[in-house]
């Protein structure tokens, strides 16, 4: 079982790029221990920046140094500063184009017991409705390695989103092509079409791995890139296995799900589900307790294409 | 309740607390500690609550802005009696409502906080309120050091002080830790206090660990009428627990079970010491 979290792939990645150049920045909001920033505010005193619990203020002074040519990449809590400070994101990031990297920790209900003020599941549907914001939710290590590659050389706002705890890899390896806003058939199929995203695509994947122990051929597609959507991967998906069940950690509305669907029912409609936290304060535990609460499951996702098939 | 008592209460309190700490596995313990003789004087002595009607109208009002240290909080309600004390042990465990955050899903509370800069707001809101209907309440609101950073704190201290709230009484936990280390090298606050004056409170600093102070802090506000009172309470991160005594990492490190033990074997030593002078029964 992998032990290394994404937040400390992304230090390690960034450790490593930022010898070479020196206009890489990362900011802290006192959350450089959270985010497993520390290392790099050791190593590179002179390009972090600690501003204090203060998101609008973060989300702003990194406009501030994009503008200035610096290549900020803003580390805090996913609750926080995709709600706290998206004033600052639309108009400061979106509107006048800055080059920022929004790194949201510990997403999702990956805050479990702390309760609503600390779980982040809207930010997507939020950071969505911001025209020009790249939104991206890594699936595992190999891949929140990559993206972090990516993210240094893509010039403009990018919202990331990452959990709290190692999570279990997807890929064996990191010898495949990863580029931002280009979805990852990761298992085919043809009967159904599972869509994860960050680290659902796991689940989704033990759920196809299930449903072909039954005789069902289940598709994965990692959707690691929320915006800009890869519509050509869901209408042929659409087409080629007639039926899509989308899961996440967000709430049902205007997430993964919605923008799914969006492009399903204007271009292909097929029957579709969509799986995620419903429309109440998510109730409090473990990550894995609220996600077997909310039937974000292999076994679920396998009760659905039953479901969907059977129709 | 007599002094004594009081210190008794207290040293109680954090006994409490760190056992639910220790059993959930999480919690913000410095934090917690560090604020428990404020809550101690506020909930067992100055606050006008009724446990029995918890929505009464005219009651005072508590917000806790720095709701990471709900721990002390869920402690004294409970021991207050506004809910079961057993319930404590279902703190931080799945479905509670007893979570590691304020909610008014709990009685005795008001307001869902946890997102820091969002108490004094609130309280404002409040405190204008009971102006504006003629109310004899207060509203007392309990901020973070470290949370001063947020800026919806300068908003709401300027708004205070525009519509005159000297029912409103601001207090800071100013333990000068926050998560990444010491306030000052975080993001500076000092100079803290002519910062509050400056936007038109009446400033009173005191030590925020001692319940004399304290009582005589709260007991006379308003001091200047038409303005809002800001105790600045200097207290210290992990209060009452020697080894966790200004030591950033106790922000939210859990105690195993050895140091619970040494912990709660402190605290006694405290407790027997207090009843020895005091002759508290
Ligand atoms: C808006 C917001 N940003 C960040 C956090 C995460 N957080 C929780 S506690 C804390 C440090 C608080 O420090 P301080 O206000 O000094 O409180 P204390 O030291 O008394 O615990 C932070 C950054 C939060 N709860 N809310």
């Amino acid at each position: 079982m992998n032990k290394i979290p994404n937040r400390q792939v992304i230090c390690d990645t960034l450790l490593e790029l930022a010898k070479d150049d020196r206009d890489i920045m990362v900011l802290a909001s006192d959350s450089r221990g959270s985010a497993a920033m520390a290392p790099f505010a050791n190593t590179f005193p002179e390009q972090f920046v600690e501003v204090g619990i203060a998101e609008q203020n973060i989300v702003g002074m990194s406009a501030g140094l994009a503008h200035s040519g610096k290549k900020p990449f803003v580390t805090s809590p996913a609750c926080f500063l995709s709600m706290r400070s998206i004033e600052q994101v639309k108009v400061d990031i979106a509107y006048s184009r800055t080059n920022v990297k929004l790194i949201g920790i510990s997403g999702g209900v990956s805050y479990g017991a702390l309760g609503m003020s600390h779980h982040s599941v809207q930010d997507i549907a939020v950071a969505r409705a911001i025209p020009g914001l790249a939104i991206v939710l890594p699936a595992d290590r190999h891949e929140t390695k990559k993206l972090t590659e990516a993210l240094v050389k893509y010039d403009g706002g990018v919202y990331v989103r990452i959990g709290r705890n190692p999570v279990e890899d997807v890929y064996e390896t990191d010898d495949y092509p990863f580029e931002i806003g280009k979805a990852i058939t990761v298992r085919e199929g043809k009967d159904v079409t599972i869509i994860g995203v960050g680290e659902t695509v796991r689940i989704a994947l033990d759920a196809a791995k299930a449903l072909n122990d039954e005789g069902i051929s289940a598709r994965v597609i990692n959707m690691h890139t929320i915006k800009p959507l890869d519509e050509e991967a869901i209408i042929t998906a659409a087409r080629e296995t007639g039926r899509i069940i989308t899961v996440e950690e967000h709430s049902i509305y205007g997430g993964l799900g919605a923008a799914v669907a969006e492009i399903v029912v204007q271009n292909h409609p097929v029957p579709m589900r969509v799986l995620g936290i419903p429309d109440e304060p998510a109730i409090a535990g473990k990550s894995a307790e609220v996600f077997h609460h909310y039937g974000i499951t292999g076994d679920n996702i396998k009760q659905i294409a039953f479901e969907l098939i059977n129709k | 309740m007599e002094i004594q008592e009081l210190k008794v209460k207290a040293a109680q309190i954090r006994m409490d607390l760190l056992t639910i700490i220790h059993r959930a596995k999480t919690g913000h313990t410095g934090g917690s500690l560090s604020n428990t003789d404020i809550l101690t004087a506020l909930y067992y002595e100055i606050m006008n609550v009724d446990p029995s009607n918890p929505k009464w109208d005219d009651r005072d009002r508590f917000i806790a802005s720095k709701g990471h240290s709900v721990e002390s909080l869920w402690c004294i309600l409970a021991d207050r009696g506004f809910f079961p004390k057993e319930e404590l042990e279902t703190y931080s465990q799945f479905g509670t409502r007893l979570i590691g955050h304020p909610n008014n899903k709990v009685p005795g509370i008001e307001m869902n906080t946890g997102a820091l800069g969002h108490g004094l707001p609130i309280s404002v809101g409040m405190a204008l309120a009971a102006k504006r209907d003629d109310r004899p309440y207060r509203v007392f609101c309990l901020m973070g050091d470290g949370e001063q950073a947020e800026g919806s704190n300068w908003e709401a201290a300027m708004a205070g002080s525009h519509y005159k709230l000297d029912n409103l009484i601001g207090i800071i936990d100013r333990n000068r830790l926050q998560i990444s280390g010491s306030t000052e090298e975080v993001m500076g606050l000092e100079p803290l206090e002519e910062k509050w004056t400056a936007f038109g409170w009446n400033v009173v600093s005191i030590n925020g660990n001692n319940m004399e102070e304290l009582l005589k802090a709260f007991r006379s506000v308003p001091e200047v009428a038409g303005k809002p009172t800001l105790i600045m309470a200097n207290t210290t991160k992990g209060k009452g627990v020697s080894f966790a005594e200004n030591v950033p990492a106790w922000h939210h490190h859990v105690p195993n079970d050895k140091e619970l033990e040494l912990a709660l074997t402190e605290l006694k030593a405290t407790i027997e010491e207090l009843t020895q002078k005091g002759q508290v029964h």
